[in-house]
């Protein structure tokens, strides 16, 4: 494909590439996202592929293999369109059927949702509740698009936001479009992004470095890979428009180096970005220069904390950075360095193109846009989800999650991944916001949603991500090194029965000294979880000390 | 530079600009514990005992001193109950580790610690860097480095440059808070290389004591890099 030199060649690209295509024409898009991949959905890819050859249909269907669809305990997911039918747990063996049915605009009605209590049929993706609950702003375009496929982004209205920061904004404007959208760093803290830009685009020094934080190392979080995987364009996009807003020259892609997929779709996204010119010198005729990197991590999750991404970036250990000074002022190469994550940079094409007005009408009063919750544990439906700030806790876990299976009560939601916190269930009306989250001690954090039946031991729940935090330290400061394993040993000795009474007063000082002395965000937000259970579930530790004191 | 004014403990103490607040204590002749802090290294903020309470715009914040810089108007308590009671809990934590060590007992006196508070797990190491970071910022020899992570982290002599650079240096032995630093040398000799620093030291001692000789000293240009003496 050629170089495109100015806007108005991209927008001849997009209506080309749209004037090839019949939206009409039924399409199948296979789910290879990472659930539906461990459930072989490559297989039903393939079955797929050679019933479409088979059938001599290539000229009269589309097909796809795209990222995360969503609702991953159902996988493989199988989406046909045009009228987006929902087939659930497909296998190799329902591949003629999908198919001839698709062609003939009918639907195989075996392979539909059906709710598990009422046996009520959902056909189309906007009736299956999981779905219909959400407010899929980034990530309904991922069954839309093969990720590989440049021209699939571009078909769906891609780079519109790029072409417009840079031929009708200027710098400065997209970084006020920003800071009025009032979008917040997903990354955990809620940070204002705009704020972050302005300090990175004000710092004296002329080289300027823009990152998307795609590490997400914590356990039960998977929203910033189905994104990253899915649609690494949408992410790109957002990178060159913070660049640009920033003034940066260069920026990175930093991820894990276990994701095969996820780093080939990468990988590909930059090559025709670059092909196309949305990447490289003088892009899109603006005089804007501008590159990414892909960076891999090393496979510790510390290298997701911002300091320790930046040295990881500059080729040392990464080891959190010891110095009172923002990485937005000086990062890598003490250069200002403006980190994001995954899901904030998703979002900025988002504001540019329908403007910031429109994205502060979704949410809450603090807390603007939509959000991703990576949903699991003990909950009828797991998956990516995506839904408005502000909704209730209970809306992701009942109206979408479908509540507890096996008929249990659900006891508990541990909100935020490992360094998150734990609530008690009669706390599920609380709006999923960033502040309101944090005031109850489970603050959004890494966005993953556990819920817990009425069966578990919340001290083993505190044990067990206790034991992740410890082995994850780097071990350079005391706090967190000595601290978390001290709480780990006491923990441990309690479930053994062998708890002792002021054990629950050495696990109050340990969790405060931890918080207050560590020197990074792991380590003084690593005590969160068992802060949250020792507020919300005390008397289960007690009961467990007490019980083992009698038998010793 | 420009000077600053800031108050450390209710006393007024002047300071140039980046230096820390430890730094300015110590000009001001107000002691903050450290262990893992030493003039000669790049400071390192690991052992987190010289945390002090700081008092800027309005806000009060727990900061490491060995880091944290001096600005205008800054208000610094380097002893409050939070203070004390953060560094109590370290001293637990690392006592632990060096139950005996006389540093800690010190400190362990000073800060109503108690020594048993924790379970031990006696490793004899309270990993504050100070050999491994010794060795590469200031001797550029970087025998010994830390390895593993967390807990199961680890000083460790590397016996391939211990055994052709220790036996004439030793410094980090008299720096190291818990004498763990020339332990784990002795450790690594005895397995890796026995007896060759008695070899080397006798060759020493024998190279010193043959007659003066008659020689021409050639001057010769001071090596441009300290790698070089490699």
């Amino acid at each position: 494909m050629p170089r495109l030199q100015t806007s108005a060649e991209l927008e001849a690209l997009r209506a080309k590439i749209l004037a090839g295509r019949d939206p009409a024409r039924p399409s199948i898009a296979v789910c290879g996202g990472a659930a539906c991949d461990g459930l072989d959905s490559a297989a039903v890819a393939a079955a797929l592929a050679a019933e479409i050859k088979n059938q001599g249909a290539g000229a009269k269907i589309d097909f796809r293999v795209t990222g995360c669809h969503g609702f991953c305990n159902k996988g493989p997911n199988v989406l046909v369109g045009p009228d987006d039918v929902c087939y659930f747990e497909v296998k190799p063996e329902d591949a003629s059927e999908v198919i001839t049915s698709a062609l003939k605009g009918e639907v195989v009605d075996r392979l539909v949702y059906r709710d598990p209590a009422s046996g009520e049929k959902a056909v189309h993706m906007s009736e299956v509740p999981f779905y219909k609950h959400q407010m899929r702003i980034l990530t309904g375009d991922i069954p839309r698009i093969d990720p590989t496929r440049i021209t699939d982004y571009i078909a769906i209205g891609g780079y519109s936001a790029l072409a417009k920061a840079l031929s009708q904004m200027s710098s400065d404007q997209v970084l006020q479009e920003v800071k009025k959208a009032n979008l917040r760093g997903r990354g955990g803290g809620g940070f204002p992004a705009g704020l972050k830009w302005e300090t990175t685009k004000n710092a004296p020094e002329k080289t300027k470095y823009v990152i998307v934080n795609g590490h997400e190392g914590e356990s039960a979080a998977f929203m910033d890979r189905a994104m990253l995987t899915g649609n690494p364009h949408r992410v790109l996009e957002g990178l060159i428009i913070g660049g640009y807003a920033i003034g940066a020259q260069q920026g990175y892609i930093y991820t894990r180096h276990d994701s095969p997929s996820m780093a080939k779709h990468i990988t590909a996204a930059l090559e025709q970005a670059r092909e196309l010119g949305l990447l490289g010198k003088n892009i899109l005729g603006s005089g804007f220069d501008f590159d990414v990197e892909l960076h891999f991590d090393v496979g510790i999750f510390v290298s997701g904390e911002s300091s320790a991404l930046m040295r990881s970036i500059e080729g040392n250990p990464p080891e959190p950075r010891p110095k009172y000074i923002r990485t937005s002022v000086s990062g890598i190469w003490d250069k200002p360095s403006n980190l994001n994550n995954v899901e904030t940079w998703a979002n900025v094409p988002e504001i540019i193109n329908r403007g910031a007005d429109w994205y502060t009408s979704i949410g809450s009063e603090k807390s603007k846009g939509t959000k991703l919750v990576s949903l699991s544990g003990h909950v009828v439906n797991s998956g990516v989800v995506e839904v408005p700030m502000g909704t209730p806790l209970r809306t992701i876990v009942f109206d979408i999650g479908g509540g507890v299976p096996e008929g249990k009560a659900p006891k508990a939601i541990h909100f935020g991944g490992a360094m998150g916190g734990s609530i008690p269930i009669d706390l599920i009306d609380a709006p999923l916001d960033f502040d309101g989250m944090a005031k109850l001690g489970a603050p959004i954090g890494a966005g993953g949603l556990l819920l817990m039946n009425e069966d578990t031991d919340m001290v083993e729940i505190a044990r067990y991500l206790l034991d992740f935090l410890v082995k994850e330290s780097c071990g350079k400061c005391v706090p967190c090194r000595e601290g978390m394993y001290q709480m780990l040993k006491i923990l441990t000795n309690i479930i053994e029965g062998k708890g002792r009474k002021f054990d629950l007063e050495r696990l109050a000082d340990l969790t405060e000294v931890t918080s207050l002395g560590s020197l990074c965000a792991l380590g003084k937000t690593s005590s969160d979880p068992l802060k949250s259970m020792l507020r919300y579930f005390k008397s289960e530790f007690e009961e467990r000390i007490a019980a083992g004191s009698q038998t010793t | 530079m420009t000077d600053m004014v800031l108050q450390i403990d209710g006393k007024e103490v002047t300071a140039t600009a980046g230096m820390t607040v430890l730094k300015a204590a110590q000009q001001a002749g107000i002691s903050i514990p450290t262990l893992c802090h030493h003039e000669k290294l790049e400071d390192y903020g690991g052992c987190r005992l010289c945390m002090v309470e700081v008092e800027s715009r309005g806000r009060t914040n727990y900061v490491v001193s060995c880091l944290y810089p001096v600005e205008t108007g800054l208000v610094v308590r380097t002893r409050s109950e939070k203070v004390d009671k953060i560094r109590r809990v370290i001293i637990e934590e690392l006592m632990a580790r060096a139950p005996d060590a006389p540093e800690l007992l010190r400190l362990a006196h000073e800060y109503g610690a108690d020594r048993n508070r924790f379970e031990k797990e006696a490793s004899f190491c309270i990993l504050c860097g100070l050999c491994v970071r010794y060795c590469d910022e200031v001797k550029h020899k970087c025998a010994v480095g830390f390895i593993e992570h967390g807990h199961v982290r680890e000083i460790s002599f590397i016996p391939e440059i211990a055994a052709k650079e220790c036996w004439r240096c030793q410094e980090c032995f008299a720096i190291c808070p818990t004498s763990y630093a020339q332990a784990a040398y002795l450790l690594t000799e005895a397995l890796a290389f026995p007896g060759q620093r008695k070899k080397a030291s006798a060759e020493a001692k024998r190279m010193a004591n043959i007659p003066a000789v008659p020689v021409t000293f050639v001057k010769r240009p001071p090596a441009s890099k300290p790698e070089m003496a490699r």
